[in-house]
């Protein structure tokens, strides 16, 4: 799929499983760098929780399967075997759909340590950070860039953030960090129109040659300014389908109808699945 | 039949000197010394008389005092304490937590938002300085153009005899030393004490620093008495330092200490105690604050140290619309215990009371808070507030935060809170998807729960030294 001699990244047979629950039975999926993939289906098809494992998430386990990043040469890196810090040293990056807050650690405190460590993989705590003049003017012009008021660099990690806030912190950690490989999960859930737009745009003028992204979402707005080179449907924890744009339209369209009918073991194992979230209610299983 | 060859006998009595203990005999050579050295006032000597008496008439307090009985003493073993020779003129004084931050030497202008405005070098000059170990007193300095305005700032045993006008009516006045063992044996045997006194309307900008070491198994009862004038404003720091490590099973060191406190009219005092003794030191603690009409307090404890802790601290606001913002830091491991009791006692109308107390717990150890705002039927138009949140770092350590009201007026304000948690293993992950590692995630999250006290703190070099203490004690999380 991708060129040869392109950096990517690649998700070979991956099986995942959360409190023993299967939830990913066999993704296949590779991005390269520079490219804009979309990856849709309903709601507990298992995109989050792609997302998490390409992230390394403790609470999921991979039974099967493969994630790595491959070098223009051809090197490859299991990310399986590393830490979710490491990840993010190796140029992986994660928006959650519901970013943690950390009360009392400012938004600009705690991305000097992240820029600071993404930059120099090696670095070991207690090392210098990246020295404040250079970190202050450049996290301020990509704040101006978003359009994102200095002031908010002061507040504390989603520390009572609005959902949009919330997301908009994300774009700017992703702007500071520009990761090869960015996974967006959900960045325009509980964002009004014009909000989309915004963080579409925003997304538009971070991404580029340089970085390979996934978009997960339920909605077309988001890919507006970001028109996927594919477009993924994922049901019952596969990847069922693969498209163009059109794709993403008609699914906005028309739903998953088509796509259940056309895939019938995995919509009953989209059953099977909801089925076991309901009956372990007191463990609500996040897919 | 042989004797084998033995050395004479030295001609003095060779039994080994015991240990002095806190007895008639210990205390009869404490008033000779004090008779001899400079000789102490009479009044001064009535106090300790009185307290010896009433600590003669004391035993230890149990678990049915509701002031201890979450305080576990059966380790202690009062009579292995007693007064201690004055040290080596070389002996080595611990260093404080502040030393760092005082002496200089680490820049303080790494924050995002004051563009580099700050002063590089980070040093804080100081107004004056006392230094003891082992309960003697062995420099004292006080800036000169602040003596030449009427500040006294020194050893007690120095400037009680000469100001009794000034210190008498309030030297152990403030504090209750007849309550138990503890308060009676410090009233009694204090030593290495330190006065300050600011004039009316006198404003000294920079800190005052009290630091009292602890040698390996040394004692400190050292007392400390702050009077503000009407319309006075200082800042004393005092910490303390020091002790043997916790090896031995009886304690390596002791201390059993006294802090008075009286903020005069529109006075601002801004007090500081930091405990970092180590973690083989018996800490016992009563201190005392009187606020009058529109006074103002900010008094700041943070406790790192000792094998364990009680300290009672109290806060009177005596006069119309006096205020006291009370702020705790604690961080405890191993098998520490630290014990508070505080009591915001609202005797007048219009006063405000603010108390907010943070503990991050690890390891085996365990942190109690028992809190009481009292209000007196005069004190209408009441503000009081206190709150403990307590962070848990492992699953062995336990919090307990028992918070109390006792409100006889019936238009005040009056509410309290608490919280204990853990680090949430979701935070870390979020942090460990930005680049952080784990260990370092973790420490972020611990500072940031004890940031919301941190800005309260208007003493940089304070906030700093506690941060930097509790960030170097965090290990993995458990």
């Amino acid at each position: 799929m991708t060129a040869p001699g392109q950096e990517k990244l690649v998700i070979s047979g991956l099986h995942a499983a959360v409190d023993g629950q299967e939830i990913l039975k066999g993704v296949d999926l590779e991005i390269g760098r520079g490219e804009i993939h979309a990856l849709m289906g309903p709601n507990g098809s298992g995109k989050s929780t792609l997302g998490y494992c390409i992230m390394g998430h403790p609470s999921y386990e991979v039974t099967a399967g493969s994630i790595e990043l491959v070098e223009a040469d051809g090197t490859r890196h299991d990310l399986l075997a590393m830490e979710p810090d490491q990840r993010a040293r190796a140029g992986v990056f994660l928006a959650f759909q519901r970013p943690m807050s950390i009360p009392g650690v400012r938004l600009a405190d705690f991305l000097r340590h992240a820029v600071t460590n993404v930059r120099n993989p090696d670095r070991k705590e207690g090392q210098e950070l990246m020295p404040m003049r250079d970190f202050r003017s450049e996290l301020k012009a990509k704040m101006a860039d978003l359009s994102i008021d200095t002031e908010f660099a002061r507040r504390y990690v989603n520390d009572g953030f609005s959902g949009g806030e919330m997301k908009r912190a994300e774009i700017l950690q992703l702007a500071m960090l520009r990761p090869k490989f960015a996974i967006l999960d959900e960045t325009d859930s509980g964002l009004d129109a014009d909000a989309v737009r915004l963080a579409s745009q925003s997304i538009a003028r971070i991404g580029g040659a340089e970085m390979g992204i996934l978009i997960i979402t339920h909605h077309e707005q988001l890919l507006e300014h970001n028109i996927p080179l594919r477009t993924h449907v994922m049901l019952g924890g596969r990847i069922v389908e693969s498209g163009g744009p059109e794709l993403a339209a008609e699914l906005h369209k028309r739903g998953y109808e088509r796509i259940r009918a056309a895939y019938p073991e995995a919509a009953a194992a989209e059953r099977s699945l909801q089925d076991a979230a309901t009956s372990n209610a007191p463990h609500p299983v996040t897919a | 039949m042989t004797t084998p060859a033995t050395p004479a006998a030295p001609a003095t009595p060779a039994a080994p000197a015991l240990p002095a203990a806190f007895d008639r005999v210990s205390f009869d050579r404490l008033l000779a010394d004090q008779h001899a050295g400079r000789a102490a006032p009479a009044w001064v000597i009535d106090q300790r008389r009185a307290a010896f008496d009433r600590l003669e008439s004391l035993s230890l307090p149990d678990r049915r005092d509701e002031n201890w009985m979450r305080t576990d003493i059966r380790l202690f073993k009062p009579k292995a304490w007693g007064p201690r020779h004055a040290p080596r003129s070389d002996a080595m004084v611990p260093t404080g937590l502040l030393a760092e931050c005082l002496a200089g030497g680490r820049s303080t202008g790494d924050s995002f938002f004051d563009d580099g405005a700050q002063a590089a070098g980070g040093s804080t000059p100081l107004a004056g300085r006392l230094l003891s170990l082992d309960g003697h007193v062995l420099h004292e300095e006080l800036d000169p153009a602040l003596a030449a305005r009427g500040v006294l700032f020194g050893s007690a045993d120095r400037l009680l005899a000469d100001h009794a006008d000034l210190f008498q009516r309030h030297w152990f006045s403030v504090i209750d030393s007849r309550c138990d063992w503890f308060a009676a044996l410090h009233a009694a045997f204090h030593s290495a004490s330190t006065v300050l006194y600011v004039p009316p309307g006198v404003k000294i900008d920079e800190p005052l620093h009290v630091l009292s070491g602890l040698g390996e198994g040394g004692v400190d009862t050292a007392h400390v008495l702050v009077v503000l004038g009407d319309g006075a404003e200082a800042t004393v720091l005092t910490e303390t330092a020091g002790g043997g490590g916790s090896g031995s099973t009886t304690g390596s060191g002791f201390h059993c200490g006294g802090t008075e406190i009286v903020v005069g009219r529109n006075a601002f005092l801004r007090m500081v105690n930091l405990q970092n003794w180590s973690m083989g030191v018996w800490h016992f603690a009563r201190q005392k604050a009187v606020i009058h009409e529109q006074g103002r307090l900010q008094w700041t404890l943070g406790a790192l140290g000792s094998r364990l802790s009680q300290v009672a601290q109290d806060v009177a606001l005596v006069g119309r619309g006096a205020s006291a913002q009370v702020n705790g830091v604690m961080f405890t491991e191993g098998r520490q215990q630290l014990v508070y009791n505080t009591l915001q006692h609202h005797e007048a109308a219009g006063c405000r009371s603010d108390l907010l107390y943070k503990g991050g717990l690890q390891d085996r150890s365990r942190l109690v808070w028992r809190g009481m705002i009292k209000v007196d039927k005069a004190a209408q138009k009441t503000d009081g507030y206190q709150r403990n949140d307590n962070l848990m770092l492992s699953r062995e350590a336990r919090a307990d935060s028992i918070p109390g009201l006792e409100i006889e007026a019936d238009d005040v304000r009056c509410t309290h809170g608490a919280t204990s948690g853990r680090v949430d293993e979701e935070q870390i992950f979020y942090a460990q998807a930005r680049g952080l590692s784990a260990d370092e995630a973790a420490r972020l999250v611990v500072a940031g729960f004890f940031q919301q006290v941190f800005d309260r703190i208007t003493i940089l070099p304070v906030r700093e030294a506690l941060a930097r203490a509790i960030g170097s004690r965090i290990r993995r999380l458990s």
